[in-house]
């Protein structure tokens, strides 16, 4: 049967469905994009580098950065709690549970923003009986850190989940009889498996994190070098008509944006390859 | 003695495990569960009647309706955009296909403070088309066609994504035998194609949907705030929260929370649905050939 798709393609539509895909990603996201890049490069590199080199800016960075790269952490750690116990270990409300894991992607980051905001304030839930320990949350900047906390928390979970399932327990058997302690099984054994998806998990969070505004600017305060972060700055160079300024800042955050891709391409691949390693390794025995 | 051996070596120990559990659970509950009550606990502070007043507010209702708008304009495009996309990707060999894949994840990567600048950039008074813009007398910015642009930019991966995969699972076996029994393109897809997909296309949509209904950051920066007009409901709480009107903020907060909870719901039915789905397709072949 001849197709117009060439020989041996049987199937119809692929020029009608590549065209339109290629089509609407060109005219939606690259080049809305390119055209950032673009306005940015009228820009001398000098200039360019004393907007994004600014002191204001340089803080804003420590901050989004610092606060984003604690919040992943924590939720590293808490994150393969949780996903341990909703796979291995069964109580009552597990499903539930389970399924509002996924409660900081489908709530709105600004209903976040001033939840959290009214829960960690002096007279809130949280924050009266952590602020006469001398612990201020909220408006300050460990506020950022319980946002970017509440914003990465699935990813951990939902990227280790899977492998957690995946985990045979003829090797944790084997390991058992072979004489490992429990904790050597874990560390010996599981550890390795888990490690590419715990990374995976952390860098998600990580790259969500920094880009992350709506949930921010109601709990952090907001004050410059102090508790801003980068996307509020372009904000606010915005709304001073710095237009060239915001510009510049934007194309710092793309560029980081790119590189947070890659990294998460690249740790895919391996988790990849590694379990594909793996798979080949037991077929073999 | 080598059986208890075993059990202790592959599970944790009973302490460890109260501990591991506690430790967990804890950690939801004061990252989760303690802020969902909140939203509800604050918006009802003032007792149902304010609740209530809060949310016939013409402002909230109005938002209300802008974010149904948008989300009602943006959604048939991204379906679109998926299906289109997931298609040529799964089912199809190409030069360039995992740079597409990549790029089709771009928009999950870019900060949404910067999607809103992009498209201030283009179509604002200073940018690009601005001056052409203005000069037809055609409102992009501070407008419901860039509120709609940068939610069409946030939202673009959510379909195609849960399509993909499910696609290359799929194979094409399919639809090559609809094809040779002389199907049209069309006949195909809608017989065959769109009941495979069904699930995973509800999946992506209710996924899009929650997003697009809540993206803040992007419409932020190009919506202009203009009560009445240009406000969708997470900027009305924005709105409402800076003036100190914690009832109201929190009514239309809950109205989100309440979209969140339904697409949660929702989400877990479909994700149901497809794992029982994807059971049937893998003893499909054995119950065919034992019917007669």
């Amino acid at each position: 049967m001849r197709s117009p798709n060439g020989p041996g393609q049987l199937l119809p539509g692929f020029r009608l469905s590549l065209g339109c895909a290629v089509v609407y990603l060109s005219l939606l996201v690259l080049l809305p994009l390119s055209g950032l890049v673009f306005k940015a490069s009228q820009l001398s590199l000098a200039a360019f580098w004393e907007i994004a080199s600014g002191e204001r800016a340089l803080a804003s960075y420590r901050v989004t950065f610092g606060a984003s790269l604690l919040a992943a952490s924590i939720n590293t750690v808490f994150g393969l709690i949780v996903a341990w116990v909703l796979v291995r270990y069964s109580f009552p409300g597990k499903r539930v549970i389970d399924a509002l894991v996924d409660l900081p992607f489908a709530l709105p980051t600004a209903v976040a923003g001033i939840t959290l905001a009214t829960l960690y304030a002096g007279n809130g839930w949280i924050g009266r009986y952590l602020e006469p320990l001398g612990f201020k949350i909220a408006f300050a900047p460990p506020g950022i850190v319980v946002a970017l906390t509440f914003i990465g928390l699935p990813f951990v979970v939902r990227t280790l989940q899977p492998v957690i399932e995946d985990i045979e327990p003829e090797v944790e058997e084997a390991a058992a009889s072979l004489g490992a302690s429990r904790l050597q099984t874990f560390v010996r054994v599981l550890w390795p498996g888990l490690l590419p998806a715990l990374l995976t998990g952390f860098t998600l969070a990580f790259s969500r994190s920094i880009g992350e505004y709506g949930s921010v600017i109601f709990i952090a305060g907001n004050m410059p070098l102090i508790s801003e972060i980068t996307p509020l700055l372009i904000i606010s160079k915005l709304e001073q008509y710095d237009v060239v300024g915001a510009t510049a800042l934007a194309v710092v955050m793309l560029f980081i944006s790119f590189l947070m891709l890659f990294v998460v391409n690249g740790l895919q691949w391996w988790a990849a390859t590694r379990h594909g390693a793996r798979a080949a390794d037991g077929g073999l025995r | 003695m080598s059986a208890a051996a075993g059990r202790r070596a592959t599970t944790e120990p009973t302490w460890l495990r109260h501990v591991l559990l506690a430790v967990g659970l804890g950690f939801l509950f004061f990252f989760l569960l303690l802020p969902l009550l909140a939203v509800f606990a604050e918006a009802f502070a003032a007792g149902g009647r304010a609740y209530l007043e809060a949310l016939q507010d013409r402002d909230a209702r109005s938002a209300i309706a802008l974010t149904l708008l948008v989300a009602l304009l943006v959604l048939p495009l991204n379906i679109g955009f998926g299906v289109a996309a997931a298609w040529a990707i799964a089912k199809f060999e190409f030069r360039g296909k995992s740079l597409l894949i990549t790029l089709i994840d771009l928009p999950f990567a870019v900060s949404p403070v910067v999607v809103g600048l992009v498209f201030l950039l283009i179509f604002g008074a200073q940018g690009l088309f601005g001056p052409w813009l203005a000069a037809n007398d055609i409102k992009v910015v501070f407008a419901l066609p860039a509120i709609v642009l940068v939610t069409m930019f946030i939202t673009l991966p959510f379909v195609a994504r849960e399509l993909i995969p499910l696609m290359q699972a799929q194979g094409k076996e399919e639809e090559e035998a609809a094809i040779s029994l002389g199907a049209t393109g069309w006949q195909m897809f809608r017989r065959v194609t769109l009941p495979n997909i069904r699930w995973g296309l509800l999946y992506g949509v209710i996924l899009a949907n929650a997003r697009a209904m809540g993206e803040f950051g992007a419409v932020s920066v190009v919506s202009g705030h203009i009560r009445g007009e240009t406000n969708t409901l997470p900027l009305h709480v924005e709105i409402l929260y800076n003036e100190y009107n914690a009832v109201g903020a929190f009514a239309s907060a809950s109205v989100l929370a309440l979209l969140a909870l339904v697409t949660l719901v929702a989400k877990t039915v479909v994700e149901w649905r497809m794992r029982r789905e994807m059971r049937m397709l893998s003893s499909a072949p054995a119950a065919e050939n034992a019917a007669p």
